[in-house]
């Protein structure tokens, strides 16, 4: 347990950003000058972080893996940024952003991390604004804001449907700002290998340059990783086909300890799996969720009749329609929470009332809101997801059928929930370092703000802010004395050691020459995630995961087959360094999902609900940080430890979306 | 309910810049048409390494139309064609028909130099964001976002010249290899909005200078950018530009 | 020098000269249409430009205006050929969508067209006229005679149609030309752009359209011969024309 300290400043919560900040070490500006930083990723976490610290003056080494920094999957966020600006007048402030996410994450987040971020969040807006990120305005010029899941307020800042990339251009702008002035030097298509440890400390990475295949040493004064989540561990999820948790491995291979994996978030309004030759699930909007109604029919052979195909949803009469999420949670209706969502929609299906032909989709029905308010102002609000719904599946989801009754039926859409973020990510304390010391993890990457779920528009206030405003203050606490010291040199056995273990590693996966390709061995790991680690775990089940997964490494070993050569450019080979490592995050998440015994947010234990199927928290035994320490080999089971969780400011209740 | 097609796909190979590069066939047999046109290509690398052949080598990455890696120009049309104009991974296989020959060619220009099949090197364009495409301002404590009052029109705009993907489709349609879309939507931007004046003339003439710099070609406003530009820019952003440009020059 | 130097610069020059020129075909398709009208007219038109020095000093800027229009051609298109580099698409591009115009993407080659028809425009028209009288030939026809050389050239069938030709790969190339320069010079929009562009084929459609009335009338015999004020020599050179046709 003496690993595991959480740094957290003295004083009440409000206070102790504005104490550390006050406390704190900071590096001269002669020193900044000396200091070289590596930051792997530029989302919106790596790019922003990337390009403040180069603002400051240290000399950043700024990674990525696509063509451009811009291509990082933050860009393809839709709905907004939450900030407590209160610009609406109706209530908010930071600390009721900071309660709104300390309860939508169930009480799993550390509050003083928590409340920091709701602190910072105002500051995000000024900077973007600054920037020249054109947010969405009222007539008279002023911020505009809209509402999202699990708050009362409206908070939520953003750019038509596409907050994401605007923020992320932004802060690619003032990336490329810093790559013109000499202070960020960006290195494109490369991916990092491994984290160099030096006397305990992080002092440099061994990185692939994807191009040309070879390794490279880049040693620094610290290291930043900024690298996302581990979603794609389910093979079928939202993230983009090059998201991976490699780096973030890797870093856990070499000591971080790896806090929450089990807490996954699954978001309930996907288009459903179409057929076995799917790559990825594309996201239908939250907001649909304000005027469409979601539905499943009431009458088995209802249900039997739509998976055959022998009936379509306008056949089943309104009175045979199940809208179970309002019969359920009569006051928020389909506004839960999404993990709310997502696992009502898995019970509906679980129990054969699914209506596609593989029985895994929901009916989202716009018929209602379009009947009341006519489809212009329908098609006003949504008519882009309904065209990129109309091109991905053919169904024009405003179209009409027929008229009965007085009630007028229009083609629905069909969704399903599927795997879209990962609140688990490697441990960090208050001032974002790793169990590595010189080693920082910021944005999804890290497991600190959200608990265990994580609201709406959240996830870009918090890669932001860890990049803008934190971490370029908590890690001068740490480089405050290094400046002294002579740089390492990349000659040094840690550095030979570390490339040569990766290349040995990369020789190994080319000799297996079996016969499996990298996906079809990717798309059972997906299947096993995704029945055993999914939605809804138990006991059996998980374990049955774990020695699937067991099996599954095994085959993976020796039946692997990758093309090609590994010098120049090998995506199989890529592919299946990615693949070993999620593996490698699969067993983690299923083995911290077995250890806890009770469910909380994106984590359900059909074994922990109450009798009316929600979330039955214990938090007398699990009120803790799970964290898992890697013990030198992928066979041996990770060790557990705690940091337990301390409330001073909130009140730890039952949440409740039902009245 | 999705029906199958086969079809034949002729699809680049080029290993590396310098290479000559030609074309490889190969027969697909009954593919759901509710394929994606990249999921199709993913059954044709499977097929390729159960041969034991290596992959196709292309782009792509958030395959929801936004993050603007995927750059196929697919019979004759940057991206493929689509009815509301979209990015390669949002075309779908219901677009094409049985027995079809699908050709699928890398962007080709010289500022984009092959780097293997139809991955190509488009970090010309970060250059050119790199001369410029920013406001300097420090991390830090701006002014409150509220005070600079920008009207809805303006930050509508604003937003619309935003939406740029950076794909470098314009480029790859453009019988000159011209990226004068691209730079536009950008300085269009900053230009409709207060926060991008002080620098204006400065940026403009630092991303003009960068991208001839880069040996991009010289618009001659045939229109086929905006024709194939999955974001629906238009070619006033390059008049705004060109406005832009000559009162800096003129001032100078 | 940023007009010579950066893109924008050079396309600037362009679209000055293309404008100017456009202005001067403007004022030759107003004069031409007086021959239509009265042949004493058009001819004490001719005679007022004649050799004096002010036509001369503009026909030297014209002259100045059509080589940088052409020099800057050239070295734009070299430009780029060489951006678009040496690889070409295997399937060439189907993106017209009604977006792309196909003068849009030819005005090299129809610029070339205008040029040669310009050559045997000058050999017909400027060399026996002003050229002839700066250094004193003596021709079948008066130098100043425009009313006959218009007659003699367009009686002659293959001028009238080289002449047609010609004329209607102008119209092609101002049709893109006129609105292109206007984009270029920034002086488009989202609005205008569309004002622009109906202007401009308005605009060129009414020149060009003028410039083929005088051929054809003259072609056609509306006008010229069998017109009023005719002369003699006109018939004879008509006549001699006709038989070497």
């Amino acid at each position: 347990m003496t690993k595991l300290n959480s740094r957290i400043p003295e004083g009440p919560v409000a206070e102790k950003w504005t104490n550390f900040k006050a406390h704190q070490k900071l590096v001269n500006p002669k020193n900044k000058l000396k200091l070289d930083v590596i930051v792997v990723g530029t989302g919106l976490a790596g790019a922003s972080a990337a390009a403040s610290l180069g603002e400051m003056g240290f000399n950043v080494l700024n990674f990525c893996i696509q063509d451009s920094p811009r291509r990082a999957h933050s860009i393809a966020a839709q709905g907004g940024i939450n900030a407590a600006k209160n610009y609406q007048n109706d209530g908010d402030s930071v600390y009721r952003l900071f309660y709104d996410t300390v309860k939508g994450g169930d009480y799993r987040a550390r509050e003083a991390n928590v409340y920091r971020l709701a602190e910072v969040s105002n500051n995000i807006i000024d900077q973007c604004v600054a920037q020249g990120v054109p947010f969405a305005r009222e007539y008279g010029g002023m911020l505009a804001n809209r509402s999202f899941g699990g708050a009362q307020v409206s908070r939520t800042f953003y750019a038509k449907g596409q907050t994401g990339q605007q923020l992320l251009l932004g802060a690619y702008s003032a990336l490329s700002r810093m790559v013109e002035a000499g202070k960020v030097k960006l290195y494109t298509r490369y991916e990092m290998a491994d984290v160099v440890v030096v006397d305990g400390r992080a002092r440099g990475i061994i990185a692939k340059n994807l191009v040309t295949g070879k390794l490279e040493r880049f040693t620094a004064n610290a290291v930043v990783i900024a690298t996302g989540g581990y979603g794609n561990t389910y093979f079928l999820s939202t993230n983009a086909m090059g998201c991976n948790c490699s780096a973030a491995v890797a870093c856990y291979r070499k000591g971080a300890m790896f806090a929450n994996p089990s807490y996954v978030q699954i978001h309930p309004t996907c288009i459903p799996v179409h057929g076995d030759k799917q790559s990825k699930l594309t996201l239908m909007s939250e907001s649909l969720r304000n005027d469409g109604r979601i539905w499943v029919p009431k009458k088995l052979e209802d249900a039997k009749a739509l998976q055959a195909g022998t009936k379509q949803g306008w056949d089943i009469p309104e009175e045979d329609r199940d809208y179970y999420l309002e019969r359920r949670y009569p006051a928020f209706g389909n506004l839960v929470p999404r993990d709310v969502a997502s696992r009502a929609a898995k019970e509906r299906c679980d129990k054969g009332f699914g209506v596609n032909n593989t029985g895994l989709a929901v009916f989202l029905d716009f018929s209602e809101s379009i009947q009341r308010l006519g489809i212009d102002e329908i098609r006003q609000r949504y008519g882009n997801l309904f065209d990129m719904y109309e091109e991905i599946t053919d169904v024009n989801p405003g179209e009409f059928v027929k008229s009965a009754n007085g009630v007028d039926y229009y083609k629905p859409m069909m969704i399903f929930p599927a795997i879209h973020y990962t609140m688990g990510g490697i441990w960090v304390d208050y001032e974002l370092q790793t169990t590595i010391p010189g080693l920082f993890a910021i944005g999804e990457c890290n497991f600190s703000d959200h608990g265990a779920n994580r609201l709406g528009a959240s996830a870009l206030m918090q890669g932001l802010a860890d990049g803008y405003f934190v971490l370029p203050y908590t890690i001068q606490n740490y480089l405050s004395d290094q400046a002294v010291w002579p740089k390492v040199s990349t000659d040094t056995p840690e550095f030979a050691e570390a490339e040569k273990a990766v290349d040995a590693e990369t020789d190994r996966l080319m000799g297996i020459q079996g016969k499996r390709s990298v996906d079809s061995i990717h798309k059972e790991l997906g299947h096993i995630m995704w029945e055993h680690v999914g939605m809804g775990r138990t006991k059996e089940g998980l374990e049955e995961g774990l020695k699937l997964l067991k099996a599954l490494r095994k085959e993976f070993n020796e039946n692997l087959f990758v093309p090609g050569k590994k010098e120049g450019l090998n995506i199989e080979l890529d592919k299946a360094i990615h693949l070993r490592d999620f593996i490698t995050m699969g067993e983690l998440v299923a083995t911290d999902a077995l250890h806890r015994e009770e469910s909380c947010g994106g984590h359900f234990r059909e074994e922990h609900q109450t009798e009316e199927g929600e979330a039955k928290r214990d938090d007398e035994n699990f009120f803790y940080v799970g964290c898992w320490e890697y013990q030198g080999s992928d066979e041996k089971a990770p060790v557990l430890h705690k940091e337990k969780l301390e409330y001073e400011a909130i009140k730890v209740q039952t949440r409740n979306y039902k009245n | 309910m999705a029906k199958n097609i086969s079809f034949t796909i002729k699809y680049w190979k080029q290993n590396g810049p310098k290479d000559k590069g030609h074309f490889d066939t190969h027969e697909m047999k009954n593919i759901p048409d509710d394929t994606s046109f990249l999921e199709m290509l993913d059954i044709l690398n499977e097929e390729l390494i159960t041969e034991g052949k290596e992959p196709f080598v292309f782009d792509h990455d958030c395959r929801e139309g936004i993050c603007g890696m995927c750059s196929l120009y697919i019979n004759g049309t940057p991206h493929g064609k689509t009815a509301t104009g979209a990015t390669t991974c949002q075309l779908y296989m219901r677009r094409f028909n049985d027995g079809d020959t699908i050709t699928v060619e890398p962007w080709r220009s010289a500022a984009f130099p092959v780097i293997k099949d139809c991955m190509v090197d488009r970090s010309a364009f970060d250059k050119i964001i790199q001369a410029g495409g920013y406001t300097s301002v420090r991390t830090g404590q701006p002014q409150d976002a509220n005070a600079i009052l920008i009207p809805k029109q303006d930050a509508d705009e604003a937003m619309d010249c935003a939406t740029c993907i950076g794909c470098g489709a314009c480029v790859a349609a453009c019988k000159n290899g011209s990226a004068m879309l691209f730079i536009s939507s950008k300085v269009s931007q900053l230009a409709l909005l207060p926060q991008g004046k002080p620098e204006a003339a400065k940026r403009v003439k630092a991303m003009v200078a960068r991208m001839d710099e880069l040996g991009f070609g010289n618009c001659t406003n045939t229109r086929a950018c905006e024709a194939v530009c999955p974001k629906n820019e238009t070619i006033a952003n390059i008049a705004r530009m060109n406005r832009e440009f000559l009162k800096a020059k003129c001032k100078d | 020098m940023w007009l010579t130097n950066s893109s924008i610069g050079k396309k600037v020059v362009m679209s000055v000269t293309g404008i100017a020129l456009v202005l001067f075909l403007t004022f030759h398709a107003c004069m031409n249409v007086v021959a239509l009208i009265s042949g004493e007219a058009y001819n004490a038109i001719c005679a007022f430009l004649g050799a004096n020095w002010y036509a001369v000093v503009g026909t030297a800027a014209l002259a100045a205006l059509v080589a940088l229009h052409f020099v800057f051609a050239v070295i734009l298109t070299l430009q780029n050929r060489k951006a678009r580099g040496s690889n070409g698409y295997a399937v060439s591009t189907k993106v017209n969508a009604g977006k792309v115009e196909w003068a849009s993407k030819n005005m090299f080659v129809l610029g070339l067209i205008i040029c040669l028809g310009m050559l045997l425009h000058l050999y017909n028209f400027w060399y026996n006229m002003m050229f002839a009288e700066i250094v004193g030939v003596e021709g079948a026809l008066s130098p100043t005679d425009g009313y006959g050389f218009i007659a003699r050239t367009f009686s002659c069938p293959v001028y009238a149609g080289l002449y047609i030709v010609w004329l209607i790969a102008l119209w092609y190339h101002l049709s893109h030309g006129f609105w292109s320069a206007f984009q270029t010079l920034g002086a488009s929009g989202k609005i205008w752009f569309k004002r622009v562009k109906v202007i401009g084929i308005v605009w060129v459609t009414i020149v060009v359209l003028m410039f083929v009335a005088v051929v054809v009338a003259f072609a056609t015999g509306l006008a010229g011969c069998c017109a009023d004020g005719c002369g003699d020599a006109c018939h004879k050179v008509v006549e001699a024309c006709g038989a070497a046709c």
